[in-house]
């Protein structure tokens, strides 16, 4: 008996509290810059594309939201020819994050995506690329990579040495 | 001491009393958010009291459903009832000198009779809906209003006696000495603990237990049938807060401000209570609740009766 009225005193007492609710529209919330919200694709320090369309983010979605197609350019640099995110079935997991090799792919702390109508929610890569790099500045795959492309030798990417001519070592 | 305009009292009360249901919605939701530390609706209109208006627009909107399997006749008249029921006992209440629709001189029978009589509308419902879970609400609403009618009626016997009297002004009227909380403060106690197990409010909400029940008896019903019970409930709560203020603790008596602001703030006082133990109980089980009404409740109200009759007996 004594607890129900000390129940019902302690409850009372919290109209002398601190409202915890967030004034959403009007007050934003603090986002971790990890928060997985809207995915954007972003480029290298040289304003190059990023993704190279190895399409191990497709792979890796739960819900295979995302569709694109590989291509190359006059450089070899290969590329996605379209790359496309339904959002209305990604759940947000950043699966896609975590598989993609290049860093290309990344979600943003941005979740006011809302659209009346659900084709409005299909992204395509126009509306995903941005023009900066996100949260990894200073990554360039191409760079790193030993592969061959227009302009970039084999041996010339960073950290690495000039391929050995086999035949200098004969005796 | 019957108003000088009958009509008048009619519509003031009507009005007065819908209105204050209605916004009982807001305020409930708004002090229920207080306590736990939420807003609650302040989005539409100033402090969000045009939510009522919204609530209203979208109940009447609704389609009114009655689904094939129901016994059509009583389905559609039960939500009548406890409305009906519940604004005939307004009739009775004194808001102040001479504003009083109908001054009977059994008023606070009437109250009780028209309380009684509200089981129906819940019994009626559950019944007619041919649905289990709505049948369960109603057996429950049913033992619960039963066993609890008994020591409501028997806790207002003391205020009764000490009155002289079972008219409600002439009740107000004897307690210009002195509030009858104060020697009725164990039939106070009882019968705001009945006025919960009446109004089916939380911690005795069994018979619609929404977590084990569906809604209880009102599960079948929808759009404004499902809102009739739904401000039944909330002209209840009015109800038995004015009851209340009236009965124990001095109606319109008060210094400076005029009779009905009193009765309005002491109304409005227990109103909130209301809310603030909805706030803070968890609901009994079904046992529990029926062996505390009658091994627990019902011994003190007698107890409460016999030594008050004594006491005035000896006075006297
Ligand atoms: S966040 Fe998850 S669901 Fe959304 S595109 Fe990436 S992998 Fe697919
Ligand atoms: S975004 Fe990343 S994982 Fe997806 S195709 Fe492009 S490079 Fe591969």
């Amino acid at each position: 008996m004594f607890s129900i009225l000390r129940t019902i005193w302690y409850v009372f007492l919290h109209s002398f509290r601190k409202r915890i609710t967030v004034q959403y529209p009007d007050q934003k919330p603090y986002l971790a810059p990890r928060y997985r919200g809207r995915i954007i694709l972003s480029r290298d320090p040289d304003g190059g594309e990023r993704c190279v369309a190895c399409n191990l983010c497709a792979v890796a979605c739960p819900v295979g939201c995302i569709a694109l197609q590989a291509t190359e350019d006059e450089n070899g640099r290969r590329y996605p020819e379209f790359f496309r995110i339904n959002f209305s079935r990604c759940i947000f997991c950043g699966y896609c994050e975590e598989a993609c090799p290049t860093y290309a792919i990344q979600l943003t702390p941005d979740f006011e995506i809302g659209e009346f109508h659900r084709k409005n929610l299909v992204y395509e890569k126009e509306d995903l690329l941005i023009d900066g790099q996100g949260k990894y500045p200073g990554y360039n795959f191409w760079r790193i990579a030993g592969v061959k492309i227009g302009g970039k030798d084999k041996g010339e990417a960073a950290h690495e040495d000039a391929p050995v001519d086999v035949h200098t070592l004969l005796p | 001491m019957t108003s000088p305009y009958p009509i008048l009292s009619i519509l003031g009360i009507l009005i007065v009393g819908l209105s204050i249901a209605a916004l009982l919605i807001w305020v409930e939701r708004r002090l229920l958010a207080l306590w736990q530390d939420r807003y609650g609706p302040n989005r539409v209109g100033p402090f969000g009291l045009l939510q009522v208006l919204a609530d209203t627009i979208k109940i009447f909107m609704k389609e009114d459903w009655i689904p094939p399997f129901v016994d059509k006749p009583i389905f559609v008249v039960a939500p009548a009832i406890v409305f009906v029921t519940v604004l005939m006992s307004f009739a009775v209440i004194p808001v102040a000198p001479g504003i009083i629709v109908s001054d009977l001189n059994v008023g606070l029978l009437f109250f009780l009779a028209m309380s009684s009589l509200g089981v129906y509308s819940v019994v009626l419902a559950g019944w007619s809906s041919n649905n289990k879970y709505a049948l369960l609400g109603g057996l429950r609403a049913s033992a619960q209003m039963l066993s609890y009618e008994v020591f409501m009626g028997l806790s207002l016997m003391g205020v009764v006696l000490l009155a002289g009297s079972f008219s409600l002004p002439a009740i107000v009227e004897a307690q210009k000495k002195m509030w009858f909380v104060i020697p009725q403060f164990l039939g106070f106690v009882l019968f705001l603990i009945a006025g919960f197990a009446e109004t089916r409010r939380i911690p005795f909400d069994l018979p619609e237990s929404e977590s084990e029940l569906v809604a209880g008896y009102h599960s079948e019903y929808s759009g404004m049938k499902f809102g009739m019970f739904f401000v039944g409930e909330y002209m209840g709560v009015t109800l038995i807060s004015a009851m209340i203020s009236v009965l124990f603790f001095g109606g319109w008596l008060g210094p400076i401000l005029p009779g009905v602001v009193w009765f309005l703030i002491k109304t409005f006082f227990f109103i909130s209570f209301f809310v603030l133990v909805r706030a803070a109980l968890p609901r009994p089980r079904f046992d529990q609740l029926m062996s505390w009404g009658w091994k627990v409740m019902l011994p003190l109200t007698l107890a409460n009766l016999l030594v008050t009759g004594a006491v005035v007996l000896f006075w006297r």
